[in-house]
């Protein structure tokens, strides 16, 4: 759009009215009913703090948040910080916060990469896989997650006792506590590469974008790959070496009750990932399936009258024209998992909500406590909102 | 797994968010939430409605839980009916709330709740701090483990190392992280909300020993289907005095829970009983009964309450102990520091009837 606007017509406006302090004035009319309306609510806001505010003084509960400095002495099972039961509240929601994003983070890759492949399946030519996926989707998305998430978290549960706990690869066990795996003896040498390949997406990145410029320049298209391994792999390996290549590894071994050392996947948090993902990727699958049915026909054929093999055509041609219909559906999917992750109480996976309830208990603060965990899922949820939003005005169709 | 169990663990999960719904709109206006000073709002409100609602546990075999009928029957639903029966002669109008430990106090605190009889523990952080007040001690109560009896486990702290299974929101939890510290026990824990789950991940190997006052080990052990499988261990690392609690600032009502109680182990101490207590009422010789029993003096009127409240209580419970000797008996429990304190080691005692 040009601003030149001289055409006399644009610039005309019309003749300004004098106000006048009268119910016939619709200026004055509209500028009451906002003073009534916002005045309503203030009101009604007003006399539901002033009434808490009393009714706690009255009950003698305490309020504010002082208690998030306190001792919690409540058990954690698992904890990505070092946590301790003479750990604060604070520290000790922060954990749940964590185990909270644990989940919704993982979740919704693996639910993405899964509802896509679903999505796809059910395009399929080949009937039986079509078929699958459709009767996949319609069952799951029948049944509620709770129930889901109970039945997988039984099933585990009748995973065998640790003593006989299957054993499929040296140092893998698998029993009711979980998926037991050998993990490395954690050093600053690890940590060193795990921030080199965190650059190395950065340095890729970059090289991709300016490749694309040259090729943009030439029209010569550039191999961007060998690069990437360097930065991704290479550098890496660099700083691992660097750090003094540590090469520990812990192995999980039977003692006592249970297994020590490794990494565990508890059965909570697995029976919650598995029923969040499964039952978020028959959601993704109709989306996925509805984007690409609204690409045009014709653009399938165009790209196969240009002699593109089928797989080319569905990762370069379709999918990206999908995605401008799976963005906006896709969102409200990922908001969901993450909300819907805190039925994890149902199965004892200690989340912000899991947390916050034993803190609310324990402390007899519910209006803070609710107030957390609220303010947290705002937080996660208008993250992944902003994001996505971001995301889709990249990929919306650029109008020239 | 019925639809019945699910909805309630929605409601319990929910009800934290309602109890601070509640704490906000409730009260029609700022003064309404002052307790009047002669009378007793609460008792009045479940006068009026025409029945009392206690809140329960969600299902713990000798303190709470529906029978084959759907009735619930237990020690704490007898502290219900009990209440019932002194405030309308009539045990049967009580509307039961099953409540999980996460959501036992918000219910009470937000009136959802008139009474909370839930095997509560009462210390001095939940006496001050939660708006409630603990009204007496029905049951004295210490925290103990069950371990299956395959594993050989002989005391708690052969547990090293073990994954222990419990209830959050409890002082359990908290009792169970002291303990571990003092004694220098690494656990992990696994945390479950209802008490039929937690059992559940027990029952199935998911933890190797399950913790809590060792009156809930004895139900949750006469319930399983071979308690000869299960093992109480000897130790027990807590004091767990339980009682009924009601909600702080009506000191009326609170009188008349706490004389309830009273009623129950004086009717034991005076010998009084389901079967003898309309001869006892009409004809006992002994003032202290008659004063107890309405026939002297206007202590259910300086309660809030028809003269013969006592008479309708024990009609309804019979006394304390038969009480214990009803529901908690058959599970396994003895009376220990629950006998009256005329037994060495008794610990339940009356306050004069006067």
């Amino acid at each position: 759009m040009s601003q030149t606007a001289t055409d006399p017509r644009h610039l005309r406006t019309p003749p300004k009215k004098r106000l006048r302090l009268s119910w016939a004035d619709e200026r004055v009319r509209a500028v009451i009913w906002q003073l009534l309306i916002v005045g309503a609510v203030v009101a009604v806001v007003w006399w539901l703090v002033r009434n808490t505010q009393h009714n706690l003084e009255v009950r003698r509960i305490a309020t504010g948040f002082g208690f998030l400095q306190r001792e919690a002495g409540l058990p954690i099972g698992e904890s990505l910080i070092e946590y301790t039961p003479a750990s604060t509240y604070l520290r000790a929601l922060t954990v749940g916060v964590l185990n909270t994003l644990k989940v919704a983070v993982i979740g919704i890759v693996l639910a993405t990469i899964f509802g896509t492949l679903i999505g796809i399946a059910r395009l399929s030519k080949n009937w039986l896989l079509a078929k699958i996926a459709a009767v996949y989707v319609e069952v799951i998305r029948d049944i509620p997650l709770l129930l889901q998430l109970l039945f997988w978290y039984t099933i585990l549960q009748g995973l065998p006792a640790p003593r006989q706990a299957l054993n499929p690869v040296a140092g893998v066990f698998l029993s009711n506590r979980g998926l037991k795996l050998p993990f490395l003896d954690w050093e600053a040498g690890h940590s060193w590469a795990l921030l080199a390949f965190v650059a190395g997406c950065f340095f890729t990145w970059l090289y991709a974008k300016a490749m694309r410029r040259k090729q943009f320049a030439d029209g010569q298209p550039r191999r961007v790959w060998p690069a990437a391994i360097g930065f991704l792999i290479g550098l890496p390996v660099l700083a691992w070496i660097a750090g003094g290549a540590p090469t520990g590894v812990t192995w999980p071994a039977l003692r006592g009750f249970n297994f020590q050392g490794g990494m565990t996947v508890s059965p909570e948090y697995f029976a919650l990932l598995i029923g969040l993902v499964t039952y978020t990727a028959g959601f993704i699958a109709e989306i996925v399936r509805a984007g690409i049915l609204a690409v045009p026909h014709g653009q399938w054929e165009a790209a196969q009258a240009l002699g593109l093999r089928p797989g080319v055509v569905l990762r370069q041609i379709v999918l990206p024209q999908a995605l401008r219909v799976i963005v906006p559906p896709m969102t409200s999917q990922y908001l969901n998992l993450t909300k819907n992750s805190s039925l994890a109480v149902a199965i004892g996976y200690q989340d912000i909500v899991s947390i916050a309830n034993t803190t609310l208990n324990q402390t007899g603060q519910a209006i803070e406590g609710i107030a957390i965990i609220m303010l947290v899922y705002l937080t996660i949820s208008l993250s992944i909102s902003l994001f996505m939003n971001w995301y889709n005005n990249r990929i919306a169709l650029v109008e020239r | 797994m019925t639809m019945q169990p699910m909805r309630r663990r929605m409601l319990g999960f929910l009800g934290g968010v309602l109890g601070a719904v509640a704490v906000t709109s409730l009260g029609a206006g700022p003064a309404a939430a002052q307790a009047p000073a002669a009378g007793s709002s609460i008792l009045d409100a479940i006068k009026a409605r025409g029945t009392l609602v206690c809140g329960v546990n969600t299902g713990l075999a000798g303190f709470a839980q529906p029978d084959s009928q759907g009735v619930w029957r237990g020690f704490d639903v007898e502290y219900c009916r009990a209440v019932a029966a002194a405030i309308f002669g009539d045990p049967s109008k009580v509307r039961y709330v099953p409540t999980t430990a996460q959501s036992r106090f918000t219910a009470l605190q937000s009136g959802e709740v008139d009474l909370l009889a839930r095997n509560t523990t009462w210390t001095l952080s939940r006496d001050t701090s939660l708006g409630l007040d603990f009204v007496g001690v029905n049951f004295y109560d210490g925290q103990g483990f069950m371990v299956k009896t395959s594993t050989g486990v002989k005391t708690a702290k052969e547990l090293q190392g073990a994954t222990i299974c419990v209830q959050p929101g409890t002082t359990t939890e908290q009792n169970l992280t002291d303990w571990a510290r003092a004694n220098n026990v690494r656990f992990t824990p696994v945390v479950i909300e209802r008490v039929e789950e937690v059992v559940g991940a027990y029952a199935s190997g998911r933890c190797d020993a399950y913790t809590t006052d060792v009156s809930g080990l004895a139900s949750t052990r006469s319930s399983q289907p071979n308690p000869a499988e299960h093992t109480i261990l000897p130790d027990v690392i807590s004091k767990e005095p339980l009682g009924p609690l009601v909600r702080h600032g009506d000191q009326r009502y609170a009188d008349l829970i706490r004389w309830v109680h009273f009623a129950l182990v004086g009717a034991e101490e005076m010998g009084i009983t389901q079967a003898n207590v309309a001869e006892k009422a009409g004809n006992d010789p002994r003032p202290d009964v008659q004063r107890m029993l309405g026939k002297n003096g206007e202590l259910g009127q300086m309660l809030g309450v028809s003269p013969n409240w006592a008479v309708n209580v024990i009609k309804a419970t019979g006394n304390y102990g038969e009480i214990f000797a009803r529901h908690l008996q058959p599970i396994g429990i003895q009376r220990g520091p629950n006998a009256l304190w005329t037994t060495p080691g008794g610990l339940q005692y009356a306050m004069p009837f006067r």
